[in-house]
């Protein structure tokens, strides 16, 4: 771990046997993003279904990571089940520390387990155990046994778990990361389930050696500094992203009942500060990380007279907009117990929320009835989304299997493509106009985080196609650099290249340092060039009209200067994989 | 965020190690050898295990969160929060009383001195401490707090402080 080499861990899981490789690289991709997509080269297979066994479900972190603060994310990568092409999630939680700890920088999972198994990793330790036990536990329930299945390690380990949405290969389905953390979108749940996986237990039980001399030390205390005593990041330990729903509600760009409006009075019982007034319990952090923007809710049940349970769920913007405002669903616990009822099937929260408010939508319309959606759904009806969220994910009825694989597919054939709020993916809440409709449709991951592009739409009136695509084009880079350290991109305004080449140079990886515009463009063209080697082309996506009907800040989406970014972009991006092409022959 | 309070013990902490950290021959009384590490305010806890990253940094030498003298631990899942395995102190110490080497001996107000170079690692220590406040790793190396105080300014939530010995409130 952190040598000039990558040690990485195979595991076969039709044999249960792992073999420990050294492979070269460091200096080319660095490790994280860099690193997933070097090892998809070397072992995916582009022209084989996401669901044959040989595919391998990559876990990758990176030079940094468990070094210096916020270096807390891994990132996972796969062939996804939702477009049928590579992908990546990232999370956090305890799963980069473990993995850093056990003294891997990544870990690749290959072939079938014959039966339903979790696996441990740790530093001497490698063994796949049957778990026949756990078929159809909800990853809460799950989490738990596997506390007493794998007894010892507390605090020191990362359990990684599906819920039945994984089993059953839902394309929304996520992989749950000790309890409060998801590698979330595009279906690495059904990644993991398709191997017959139900969890991953990574003990980070060994130590890394540090460098000689006070210069780490002394870097390490003033990055520490920066993070925990300025207040560079308090947005993300104070009210959190939860921030965000009151800032995009006043500038028309957060989306309420299946994006049918952009701004609603109703923000006032749903707000950031509503949710740390009523509903905050208290903060998590990941390992490795002071800021501690983890921000965990309660809410209590009654039972009978005055005997009450309660139940701890985490929050964040993404979460509350997806299963809130999307569903118009306003009563801060409410929006909890949805939470909840989404991650315990084992579903990504902000995919399923969009998709429900299609379907709500749909039954609206009378495209759908009760015969599909088993309990009838309205907006604003928060008892009747907590089942559906279950029927969702445990895929209750054909149309609900249908709607796992995604909303465009079950509107395919029960019609209504026009208003599924689709980019891609289901949406990230950002109804914040053209370049971010645009970004997301054709980004590397369809994340709100692979450009800055929502940020540009608040800041630019102007319809400039050219400066617009720039923009995504220039800020895409930093960004894949930064994910490759793996750094969590909350940090990203701690972490500049000039920083980042310090903490590299800091922890012996100087070579790395003095190269890091370079290596960014390198790894940015490599994770498109693997991409398109599993079917990627911008035509593959459109953007559904119901995007084109919005409102924002800047007045209504302009037609044409939407078509036109989304097409541009799609031309630059081909260019950078006939550039990788070139690169990586 | 307590910053005011963690800048000022940041202050008071900044001259660096003490100098009888282990492998740094025996120790010298200064005036914090009657100090001793508590964790008064753990409730506040988020489980970023930087105390524990800090002290494997800056008296171990190490990248860890286990090898160190104070590690977090979640109490039953992260939903129950955490909890810190370290030394508490005691006077006299079992750990010391076990030591067969003398690495390990009893420090005016309660904990050990550790002189790592005495240490052959027969974990007697680990075995008889009462609180699983001593980790090894797999060299059998011992990992215990020596109440340096070098953790406390890297915790964001103020759940540490150092005390004077009998104001711990702990094991006496």
């Amino acid at each position: 771990m952190n040598g000039k080499e990558f040690r990485v861990m195979v595991v076969d899981l039709a044999s249960g046997k792992g073999r420990l490789e050294v492979l070269p690289g460091r200096d080319l991709v660095i490790g994280g993003s860099g690193l997933a997509a070097l090892l998809y080269r070397q072992y995916g297979k582009p022209d084989l279904s996401w669901d044959d066994p040989q595919q391998p479900l990559i876990f990758a972190i990176g030079p940094l990571t468990g070094l210096f603060p916020l270096m807390s994310k891994t990132v996972c990568s796969f062939k996804s089940n939702y477009h049928g092409e590579y992908t990546e999630s990232h999370a956090g939680g305890r799963s980069a520390l473990a993995l850093a700890f056990a003294g891997f920088d990544a870990l690749v999972l290959v072939g079938r387990a014959p039966r339903l198994s979790s696996l441990l990793v740790a530093s001497r330790s490698l063994e796949l155990r049957e778990v026949s036990f756990l078929k159809g536990l909800d990853c809460d329930a799950a989490g738990k046994l596997l506390r007493t299945t794998y007894p010892g390690g507390s605090g020191h380990r990362s359990i990684l778990r599906i819920g039945p949405a994984g089993e059953l290969g839902s394309a929304m389905a996520c992989i749950t990361v000790d309890t409060y953390r998801h590698f979330g979108r595009m279906g690495g749940g059904a990644a993991m389930g398709a191997k017959n996986l139900k969890a991953i237990v990574i003990h980070g039980d060994s130590a890394l050696d540090l460098p000689e001399g006070k210069a780490y030390a002394r870097l390490y205390q003033e990055l520490y500094g920066k993070v925990t005593s300025t207040e560079m990041m308090r947005k993300y330990h104070n009210l959190g992203t939860a921030a965000n729903l009151q800032a995009l509600n006043d500038i028309s760009s957060l989306p309420w009942n299946n994006l049918q409006r952009t701004s609603d009075a109703a923000i006032a019982t749903i707000s950031g500060e509503r949710f740390a007034d009523a509903a905050l319990l208290r903060n998590g952090a990941c390992g490795g990380c002071p800021v501690g923007c983890i921000h965990i809710g309660f809410f209590r049940e009654k039972m009978a007279d005055n005997r009450y349970h309660f139940h701890q769920v985490a929050y964040d913007y993404e979460p509350i907009f997806a299963v809130g405002t999307m569903l118009g669903v306003t009563d801060v616990f409410d929006v909890l117990r949805i939470i909840e009822a989404v991650e315990k099937v084992g579903l990504d929260v902000m995919s399923a929320g969009v998709a429900l408010a299609w379907a709500t939508e749909a039954s609206e319309r009378g495209l759908i009835s009760d015969r599909e959606t088993l309990t009838p759904l309205r907006f604003g009806d928060a008892a009747a989304y907590r089942q559906a969220a279950w029927q969702l994910g445990s895929g209750a009825s054909p149309f609900y299997r249908l709607l796992g694989q995604g909303t465009l597919r079950a509107a395919a054939q029960y019609g209504g493509a026009d208003f599924a709020c689709v980019l891609g993916q289901e949406m990230a809440g950002y109804a914040t106009g053209e370049l971010f409709f645009a970004a997301q449709t054709l980004g590397f991951r369809h994340s709100h985080l692979d450009t800055g592009a929502y940020g540009y739409d608040q800041k630019n009136s102007q319809r400039d196609v050219d400066r617009a695509v720039d923009f995504l084009i220039d800020d895409e880079p930093g960004r894949a650099l930064l994910t490759s350290m793996v750094a969590c991109l909350f940090a990203r305004a701690v972490y500049d290249n000039e920083t980042l080449a310090r903490c590299l140079e800091a922890v012996g990886h100087g070579e790395l340092a003095a190269t890091l515009p370079e290596t960014a463009e390198r790894i940015r063209r490599l994770r498109w060039l693997v991409r398109a080697s599993t079917g990627f082309a911008p035509q593959n996506f459109s953007i559904p009209k119901r995007f084109f009907t919005v409102s924002t800040w800047k007045g209504a989406v302009d037609a044409g200067y939407l078509d036109a970014i989304k097409e541009e972009y799609g031309r630059r991006i081909v260019a950078l994989i006939a550039a990788g092409a070139n690169e990586w022959r | 965020m307590c910053g005011n309070a963690r800048l000022s013990r940041r202050k008071s902490f900044a001259k660096g190690p003490p100098h009888y950290l282990p492998g740094r021959g025996s120790a010298t009384t200064t005036i914090d050898i009657m100090k001793q590490l508590s964790t008064p305010r753990l409730d506040q806890c988020i489980g970023c295990h930087s105390c524990a990253l800090a002290c494997a940094r800056l008296v171990h030498k190490k990248g860890s969160w286990h090898c160190a003298g104070i590690r977090i631990r979640s109490a039953g899942g992260l939903s129950t929060g955490f909890t810190a395995s370290r030394c508490l102190s005691c006077d006299p110490p079992p750990c010391a009383a076990v030591c067969p080497t003398g690495a390990l001996t009893p420090r005016r107000g309660g904990g050990v001195v550790v002189r790592k170079g005495s240490c052959i690692r027969c974990g007697a220590c680990v075995a008889a401490c009462p609180v699983d406040g001593i980790a090894t790793d797999h060299f059998g190396d011992i990992y215990i707090c020596i109440h340096c105080g070098l953790c406390v300014p890297f915790c964001p939530q103020n759940c540490l402080e150092m005390v004077d010995g009998d104001a711990a409130g702990e094991v006496r």
